[in-house]
């Protein structure tokens, strides 16, 4: 199969869902005749013209408020952020409006309404480029959180949020943009809350997602050639999450560890670990350990930026240090 | 005068009843209110009827309003029958918006009342929303945001107002310019109190005009909506007017406002108003408004009765409608 970026395949997604429905349409910034900041809109302009694809002044409230009432009217947005932290000017619109209008509507207005930007620390992007943010949405009713870490993940689960009615949070961690996979040509969906067993294993399982994704599978390659066997989970939507299936891996192997690249208090690995605990704990036969970025907001110089990340050392150590307890 | 305009006797009655209507159901609920029926808020929209009288006259059903948290009136005025206002006030599984959103939160996209809001400021926007669907599709329709004079300072007013100005969305801004935001004066609040100057800005026609003079907002109106539909773009309506009633029923009106400002505007009032015009000018006589009374009258008893007998929500619904699916 031929491979391609994770960028162009949810871009093929995007491309096919509006040749499809005339309602789709692209807001944000530089997303018009330059193709997205990001390439997430390129070729399409020519194509669908300034209606579909809409350059935006940077008023990231102003127009995701805007994006809400065309949901609430028949119509498709898709906010493409670039930066996913632009996302907080707008955080009003999205859990007072966005997040609410269905519940409070009693289900006769549907919110299909797509946020997208880039997430994640990597590159001296900085603090006002390198946040993450996702746990704060799955804490709220109303969104879908999804984090796609492969090219045929990112055209998979596109497609179904661009056929999708509930509004759905699309965040793409800036080191996958480029990475190239394998991706069929076709149409093709993704259900939300269907996690992926990234590689099976025995003695303990590990949960990631995004960029720590690879870095979990460069430690686990180490570490079978030392004989330990690690199962490795990738969420891949956050809300909703699919925890049987990591359920089912603590009930095989016993351990678990949470790898996250975001911060550790009311995060990911708080909630998974929890849940496992309420429906699982019998499995587990020694207590759940979790790997986060530190809590920090992100600094620029490289010497600083490399430190707060777990890498694959972090992660090798907090496996043996798993399997020892 | 009255006679120069070209509505018919029909009209200018259909006007008094709206407003008739709109007040009598909000005595309703502050009856309610004071009688402990009402378990939340309840602002009511008593003195400021002639808007969205005035300005829902010229809406359908696919026109789409989204209005703030006094939004009672635009409700009544975009189709809401009165028993649906009083029954979700109500707390009743009857209600417009099934229970769950109370005198901030009346929902009823059936007939284009997209929501009423506990926030100041998300309707402008999604007004503009509203109107970028409709032009998106084609559609002769218009968005229109209500909203006070605690709102132009905020984002909202000017992210809104500039995104429909540079698109030529078919939105109309109406402004409610009662002089307090809950209680602070507008006259405190910016050193430029000329709303509609301060829409002009944006270049879009902007026009003041007497909130409590039915057939001058009926007329502003109109020209807006007729504008709209045509494709010509935004406009926005300054309507000065003044709330009689305290911010929210139960609380204190004194250390604000003066009892002499409150009796000078209740003589002010825009359905006395309309109604000694039609008598002076020779366009109606009592009988026309005695059968009117009579008629709204039973229509709030009904709606009452109706409200007062409606169940409540089964608790085993809380969940409903969070997501699509």
């Amino acid at each position: 199969m031929r491979e391609v970026t994770y960028t162009a395949a949810a871009r093929e997604a995007l491309a096919e869902a509006m040749e499809k429905d005339p309602t789709i349409f692209v807001v944000g910034e530089g997303i018009g005749p330059r193709g997205g900041n990001f390439n997430t809109t390129q070729g399409l302009y020519e194509k669908y013209g300034p209606m579909r694809l809409r350059d935006t002044p940077i008023v990231e409230r102003g127009f995701v408020g805007m994006c809400t009432g065309a949901a609430m009217t028949g119509t498709r947005p898709v906010v493409d952020f670039m930066f996913f932290d632009f996302i907080l000017d707008a955080i009003g619109e999205m859990v007072n409006q966005i997040a609410k209008m269905q519940y409070m509507s009693s289900g006769r207005l549907k919110m299909p309404i797509i946020l997208r930007g880039c997430i994640g620390i990597g590159g001296s992007a900085a603090t006002h480029h390198s946040g993450s943010y996702y746990p704060i949405f799955v804490h709220l009713p109303g969104f879908r959180v999804v984090l796609p870490t492969t090219a045929y993940d990112a055209k998979g689960l596109f497609a179904t949020a661009l056929t999708s009615n509930d509004p759905v949070l699309f965040l793409e961690h800036k080191l996958l943009l480029n990475q190239k996979g394998s991706v069929p040509e076709e149409w093709y969906t993704i259900p939300f809350g269907q996690a992926r067993i990234v590689r099976e294993g025995t003695q303990a399982t590990v949960v990631t997602l995004g960029s720590m994704v690879r870095k979990v599978e460069e430690a686990c390659d180490a570490l079978a050639k030392e004989g330990i066997s690690i199962e490795v989970i990738d969420p891949r939507t956050l809300a909703p999450l699919d925890i049987d299936t990591v359920l089912e891996s603590v009930h095989k192997t016993g351990r678990l560890l949470i790898v996250d690249e975001t911060f550790a208090p009311c995060g990911i690995g708080a909630e998974v670990a929890m849940q496992v605990m309420e429906r699982g704990f019998d499995d587990l036969d020694a207590p759940v350990m979790r790997l986060n970025g530190v809590h920090t907001p992100t600094p620029y110089s490289p010497a600083l930026e490399a430190v707060i990340v777990p890498n694959t050392q972090s992660i090798t150590q907090a496996i043996h240090d798993l399997l020892a307890e | 005068m009255l006679k120069d305009l070209a509505l018919d006797k029909q009209t200018f009655l259909s006007l008094y009843h709206q407003m008739l209507v709109i007040r009598r159901c909000e005595e309703q609920l502050a009856k309610s209110y004071a009688a402990g029926m009402i378990p939340g808020a309840c602002h009511t929209y008593v003195g400021e009827e002639a808007i969205a009288t005035g300005v829902c006259a010229h809406l359908t059903h696919a026109d789409a309003v989204f209005s703030t948290h006094r939004g009672h009136g635009h409700a009544l005025a975009k189709g809401v029958p009165p028993h649906e206002v009083i029954a979700e006030l109500f707390g009743r599984a009857t209600g417009c918006s099934r229970g769950r959103g109370g005198s901030m939160h009346l929902f009823s996209p059936e007939v284009g009342l997209m929501g009423t809001s506990g926030i100041v400021g998300p309707c402008i926007l999604q007004a503009t929303g509203a109107g970028y669907s409709f032009k998106l599709m084609d559609k002769p329709n218009v968005g229109v945001a209500f909203f006070g004079d605690g709102a132009v300072n905020n984002g909202a007013f000017h992210e809104g107002l500039n995104l429909a100005a540079i698109w030529d969305l078919p939105v109309v801004y109406v402004c409610e310019n009662n002089m307090y935001a809950t209680e602070v004066a507008f006259s405190y609040a910016t050193r430029n109190q000329d709303v509609a100057e301060r829409a002009s800005t944006y270049k879009m026609p902007a026009v003041s005009v007497d909130g409590n003079d039915v057939i001058a907002v009926y007329e502003a109106a109109g020209e807006a909506i007729k504008r709209a539909r045509a494709g010509k773009g935004p406009s926005f309506i300054e309507c000065k007017t003044y709330r009689t009633r305290p911010h929210a029923e139960g609380m204190r009106d004194a250390g604000y406002r003066t009892t002499e400002e409150i009796e000078e505007w209740k003589r002010r009032d825009p359905i006395m108003g309309l109604k000694d015009k039609l008598l002076v000018g020779n366009l109606a006589a009592e009988g026309d408004f005695a059968k009117i009374e009579a008629e709204v009258t039973a229509l709030i008893e009904e709606a009452y009765e109706f409200a007062k007998n409606s169940p409540y929500p089964d608790p085993a619904t809380v969940t409903e409608h969070i997501y699509s699916s």
